[in-house]
């Protein structure tokens, strides 16, 4: 059941990539000008996507470097051929599931989403995936579950930075099941038409635009379905500051920072913040999820 | 031997040089930042840059005195240019985070109360302004005793500093506590009994 939700992102359509490398020129020319400020907001009014080096040369990584720009020079060691995901407890058909026939079975569309980093930054990401839930509905979900969890590939000889006790490895993401069910959520597998790179998660990754970026778990090579709330990394890791619902929220700020505004990346040295936005700006379709909860107390 | 052979050569050493060198990362990083040089977020990663050079200023600024205790090397006449040094880029850092990065007037008060991370940043930094200020051959004299006591300040803020940077970084990371643990270390070695020092001149 692909195309359950419409991009409304699309009316002004991807900007070809060739477009965007003039206009990054243009922007870089205008440096001294004074431009930046005014490119940046144009910008952001009208949500066009970041161009594919921010995308895939600023990204959070932590299995290849905690800088910000150690995955794009680390993952290139990552074997992603052959792949498979094992999907497993309460489903009718748990077991391997080869890549490529995952691939076969989904029906692949492109989705612009918002993409908000808990660090207070964002980017307009044009993924290409499918729907979460048609996948899970390939391995047939029991009526018992209630969760489902993730788990990123452990595998250290080709992630160095499995071998540092930053977290602890494999990492691991959970959703409710409403929330892995949710048309918004997808299991991301391109990017601007390309297979996604080894440093944003390939060959396959989570994406749930409504939340900080860190429960968009990449790499993935299990997910179970449970009926019980599975335990994820960064909150084993600092439980205080990252909950298991880490829903984008500028009301409810993270201990050592405000997540009132963001930074969209690409806008160079005198990038504006601009305003977060409830749920990411998909308060619309996804509020109803979390209706009558408290959501400082579950952030 | 080897201490005396240093100490001679680094008399031809002049003060100046060592601010010309360790100014020289200004224009380049200002340069790369408005270039795209530091990467896709110049912002942060200017901050970064600037914090850490400062840090390890500071460090630097900290081994002066166990390397004349311990090796004879004596560098004390850069000791005054390196803590200047580091409180300049301190402030460059902090110049950053409040033009560039904040922004917004309201949130700086709010950040620096409200985050403990700015907090004690923001107390290493206020703490280096005395020593920043009397930091001139006219503030030894007029102050004399009073100036030793007064730039014992520098540990706490060089510590102040060092947890700064620990509690920047997420997760369980290795870096920031090194540097700690070598902060650790220098202000240790000012605790140890001076007897060592006899030892150490007694044979030449
Ligand atoms: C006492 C002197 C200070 C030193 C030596 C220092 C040093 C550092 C270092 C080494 C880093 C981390 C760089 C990295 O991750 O590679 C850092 C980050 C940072 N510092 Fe400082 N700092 C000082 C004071 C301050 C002050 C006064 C403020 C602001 C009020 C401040 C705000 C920040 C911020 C916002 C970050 C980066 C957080 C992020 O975006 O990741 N620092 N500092």
């Amino acid at each position: 059941m692909a195309n359950r939700w419409k991009n409304t992102l699309t009316e002004r359509d991807i900007t070809p990539e060739a477009a965007y490398l003039d206009r990054r020129r243009f922007i870089g020319a205008g440096i001294g000008l004074g431009l930046m400020g005014l490119a940046g907001t144009a910008r952001s009014e009208t949500l066009e996507p970041n161009p594919w080096e921010d995308i895939t040369q600023y990204n959070n990584f932590y299995e290849f470097g905690t800088g910000k720009d150690d995955p794009a020079r680390n993952a290139h060691t990552l074997t992603t051929d052959p792949w498979t995901v094992r999907i497993d407890g309460l489903v009718d058909k748990p077991g391997e599931y080869a890549f490529e026939d995952i691939m076969n079975a989904m029906t692949v569309e492109e989705r612009i989403y918002r993409f908000r980093c808990v660090e207070a930054w964002s980017m307009v990401i044009p993924w290409n995936g499918f729907e979460l839930a048609d996948l899970l509905a390939m391995a047939g979900v029991q009526s018992g579950a209630k969760y489902v969890a993730f788990e990123t590939l452990y595998r250290p000889e080709e992630m160095p930075g499995q071998r540092f006790p930053v977290l602890k490895w494999p990492y691991v993401e959970g959703l409710r099941l409403d929330e892995a069910m949710h048309p918004l959520t997808i299991m991301a597998t391109g990017i601007y038409g390309k297979d996604i790179p080894n440093q944003n998660g390939a060959p396959l990754r989570l994406v749930v635009p409504w939340k900080y970026g860190f429960k968009s778990i990449k790499s993935v090579v299990r997910i179970t379905l449970t009926d019980t709330q599975p335990p994820t990394a960064w909150n084993t890791a600092l439980g205080s500051e990252y909950g298991f619902y880490s829903n984008v929220n500028p009301q409810v700020d993270h201990p050592r920072w405000s997540q009132a505004s963001e930074r969209v990346i690409g806008g160079g040295l005198f990038a504006r913040k601009q305003p977060t936005l409830m749920f990411n700006g998909y308060e619309e379709e996804v509020a109803s999820l979390y209706a009558g909860m408290d959501l400082r107390e579950n952030y | 031997m080897l201490a005396a052979k240093l100490n001679g050569w680094m008399r031809h050493i002049p003060v100046w040089a060592v601010w010309l060198v360790a100014l020289l990362p200004v224009p380049a990083l200002l340069y790369l930042a408005a270039t795209g040089g530091l990467g896709r977020e110049p912002i942060e990663a200017l901050e970064h840059e600037l914090g850490e050079i400062a840090l390890k200023l500071l460090i630097l600024g900290l081994c002066i005195t166990p390397l004349r205790r311990f090796f004879g090397i004596n560098l004390l006449r850069f000791r005054r240019a390196l803590g200047l040094l580091a409180f300049t880029y301190v402030a460059l850092h902090l110049l950053v985070w409040l033009v560039l990065d904040v922004q917004i007037l309201s949130q700086i008060w709010a950040d620096i109360l409200k985050r403990p991370y700015i907090t004690i940043g923001m107390a290493g930094f206020v703490l280096m302004i005395p020593l920043a200020v009397t930091s001139n051959n006219l503030s030894v004299r007029k102050l004399g005793p009073r100036w030793v006591k007064l730039h014992r300040l520098t540990y706490a803020a060089v510590l102040l500093a060092g947890v700064h940077f620990v509690m920047v970084r997420k997760g369980f990371q290795f870096e920031p506590l090194i540097y700690l643990a070598v902060i650790g270390l220098l202000i240790g070695l000012r605790f140890l009994p001076k007897q060592s020092r006899r030892v150490s001149k007694a044979v030449p």
